[in-house]
């Protein structure tokens, strides 16, 4: 945004997590002659977003859940170091003389699947299909709901009657159904799958934002902002946008945990990833067969889509927790 | 109080004598809308319901009245911050009513707000050398050295640290965050500001810090005020005239020493006998007109003068049937009443055409009698 020149930015404000804003000094300058109020100017210096962050590093749970994210996000994008084996190459001693999958051995430490390929390793590689997925369909998800919640809202009158009538018929949708029509319309790939889970997933994203930006339009600060002169764009993205962080962080947090859900749903049934590339969902989807005589086939993918699924909704809690203290969790 | 001393206020206050800001038969309904589907109109608030003023350059116009009677609409209004129904709002001869977009972001330069709420009306995710420049910005009225010269410059005027420009508003009390109200108001160099009851949300020990700062700048500057208060006795103390509102209409207008002394509207004579004097003696002898009933729905006005169901001297088949027309009953003193008549004031002329008589007309016949 090229007209946030702030003025001598001494407080940096990180809009991400809000790292290193607490306790910004800023000089004070009170020992400098002048002629200003006299109730003026000995209050500490405290960033908002300082103080969303100590909130959120307070909360145990939270902090778990952020660091099996940094894991996760490690292993994805470290995976072609530190995995032990090729995830796509079919070893012969993976099977046993029966072509029964090999349990875990100190060669395939979690055992291999019914082609003789490392489990962990395609776990390892999976995780970047789902992180990805996760994180970008979300994206989609986001900027398409900003755009149209943003829009509806401020705007009102019969542009918010279309576009949130829309939402409400989008919502009304099996979305199940919708997605499995939609890939199988179109050639299941990675992007095509992206695609089609941020247009299943941007109503929610709408809904949250109208709701926001129909309270905030109405404060004094964007009447003395229309006052002051701003076209609507200033208005909704220098005024109205920056109060909407809290919300967006917080629904997409928990989004990336659904959405990472609907891809191993997906894959599962075939409309995911395509083989030979590995991702959770189609590991249980292959593995299911075998579930009686090597479950942990079964058990390993459904482990990690759990746990990451549990770390997107712990971190997605303790946001909400630390941005709105006063709506704490029940 | 003495012919001579209300022509010698007429003559301190009529610094100004040429008009600002005229409104013309300003109209404020909102729609009640039923139906979800079908949307459609089942009645009006009828908030502001056909002011006509003249606002002067360089006076400070007090607008009172009882909550909910539409001052802070009309302040709205008058900046187009609330589109009006009908009327016209001419800004040195401009209709705003009728501009729209750029136009009238162009014309915001010269008039600004000062709002009630402090905490609100500033954005909380922006800092005070953000909120005060972005006017600046806004109308590319200087670089960005040079915006942020002007931005310590503003914070000092208002009795700032200029150093403080990186905080955030919540890092500042109430009224240091309604003196970077007034900074950001007067980024632009306006010529017209509407003050909407900038102190009531404050401490009372500040309230006068404030409006001494208020005086000040408009001195400096040479500002021009309308000023929307419920508390009478602020508005005495800083106004050149004062207008008092009922129901969505001006009952009363006149220079503030008359009003004060000689209210002649039975809704003005109420308001300021209902004010306790900070004398027991005299606090004794005080005769409170105590009204009936609440001020009625601006849903449903009723019919005819709107202060007619609760006003002590109203004339049933006169006040509940005609609404009385503003009329000027003695020079720079104009009230809507029936009861006024010419019998007791023989100066006493009707018509709204020249609502600003006092002022554009420095050889009117009234007027120029009573200065002589």
């Amino acid at each position: 945004m090229s007209d946030r020149d702030r003025l001598e930015p001494e407080v940096e404000v990180d809009l991400g997590l809000g790292t290193a804003a607490a306790g910004a000094e800023v000089a004070t300058g009170v020992g400098a002659t002048g002629m200003w109020a006299p109730d003026a100017l000995l209050i500490e210096s405290t960033s908002l977003w300082g103080e969303i962050w100590r909130r959120f590093r307070r909360d145990k749970f939270a902090m778990i859940g952020v660091v099996i994210i940094f894991l996760l996000v490690a292993i994805a994008i470290l995976a072609p170091w530190i995995a032990p084996h090729d995830p796509t190459k079919q070893y012969d001693e993976g099977l046993t003389m029966q072509g029964m999958p090999v349990g875990p051995s100190s060669q395939f430490w979690l055992g291999t699947d019914t082609l003789g390929r490392d489990l962990l390793s395609r776990l390892m590689y999976g995780a970047r299909v789902s992180l990805v997925v996760g994180v970008c369909a979300n994206g989609f998800a986001l900027i398409l709901g900003v755009i149209f919640g943003l829009t509806a809202g401020y705007f009102r009158g019969g542009t918010e009657t279309v576009l949130m009538r829309m939402t409400d018929v989008m919502m009304a949708f099996p979305i199940y159904l919708l997605a499995v029509a939609l890939v199988s319309v179109l050639e299941p790939s990675l992007g095509i799958l992206i695609l089609v889970i941020g247009i299943v997933y941007w109503t929610p994203m709408t809904r949250v934002i109208h709701g926001e930006v129909l309270s905030i339009r109405e404060k004094e600060f964007v009447d003395a902002a229309r006052l002051t002169g701003c076209t609507n764009r200033r208005i909704l993205f220098r005024h109205i946008l920056p109060h909407l962080v809290a919300p967006i962080i917080v629904y997409t947090s928990l989004g990336i945990a659904t959405t990472i859900l609907f891809e191993a749903t997906l894959s599962y049934i075939g409309l995911g990833v395509q083989p030979p590339t590995p991702s959770w969902g189609q590991m249980i989807s292959e593995g299911q067969a075998y579930y009686l005589s090597a479950p942990h086939l079964v058990i390993y993918p459904g482990l990690c889509i759990m746990i990451t699924v549990l770390a997107f909704n712990l971190v997605g809690d303790g946001l909400r927790d630390a941005f709105d203290p006063q709506q704490r969790r029940r | 109080m003495s012919a001579a001393s209300v022509s010698a206020t007429l003559a301190a206050a009529g610094n100004g004598t040429e008009t600002l800001v005229t409104i013309e038969d300003l109209r404020v309904h909102f729609p009640i809308t039923s139906g979800i589907v079908f949307r459609h109109k089942v009645g009006a608030v009828y908030a502001v319901d056909g002011i006509d003023l003249k606002i002067r350059r360089g006076e400070t116009l007090g607008l009172v009245g009882e909550s909910g009677c539409g001052k802070s609409t009309t302040g709205r209004a008058i900046l187009q911050l609330i589109r009006p129904t009908t009327g016209r709002v001419l800004y040195e001869g401009g209709d705003l009513a009728h501009l729209k977009g750029g136009a009238l972001r162009r014309q915001r330069r010269h008039m600004q707000m000062i709002f009630q709420d402090p905490y609100a009306s500033l954005n909380s995710r922006m800092t005070i050398g953000d909120i005060v420049s972005e006017p600046l910005l806004v109308h590319k009225l200087a670089d960005r050295a040079g915006r942020k010269t002007r931005v310590r410059e503003l914070l000092e005027t208002v009795g700032l640290n200029p150093n403080t420009l990186n905080r955030y508003p919540h890092e500042f009390s109430g009224g240091q965050r309604q003196r970077i109200g007034i900074a950001r108001a007067l980024a632009v160099e306006p010529n017209f500001i509407v003050c909407d009851e900038p102190i009531s949300a404050l401490d009372v020990s500040i309230r006068a810090q404030i409006i001494n700062l208020l005086q000040k700048l408009q001195r400096e500057f040479g500002l021009t005020y309308l000023f929307i208060a419920h508390d009478l006795s602020v508005v005495r103390h800083i106004s050149d005239r004062v207008a008092v509102m009922y129901l969505g209409r001006i009952v009363e207008l006149a220079e503030n020493a008359l009003l004060y002394e000689q209210p002649m509207h039975p809704y003005t004579q109420a308001l300021l006998s209902a004010v306790p004097i900070p004398d027991p003696v005299a606090e004794e002898r005080r005769r409170p007109v105590v009204l009936t009933g609440d001020v009625p729905s601006p849903v449903e006005p009723p019919s005819g003068c709107h202060f007619h169901a609760r006003c002590p001297a109203a004339r049933e088949g006169l006040c509940d049937v005609e609404g009385p027309k503003l009329k000027e009953v003695r020079p720079g003193h104009w009230a809507a009443c029936h009861l006024i008549t010419a019998d007791d004031y023989p100066h006493i002329r009707a018509g709204e055409d020249d609502l600003a008589v006092v002022a554009d007309g420095g050889g009117e016949p009234a007027e120029g009698g009573e200065t002589a």
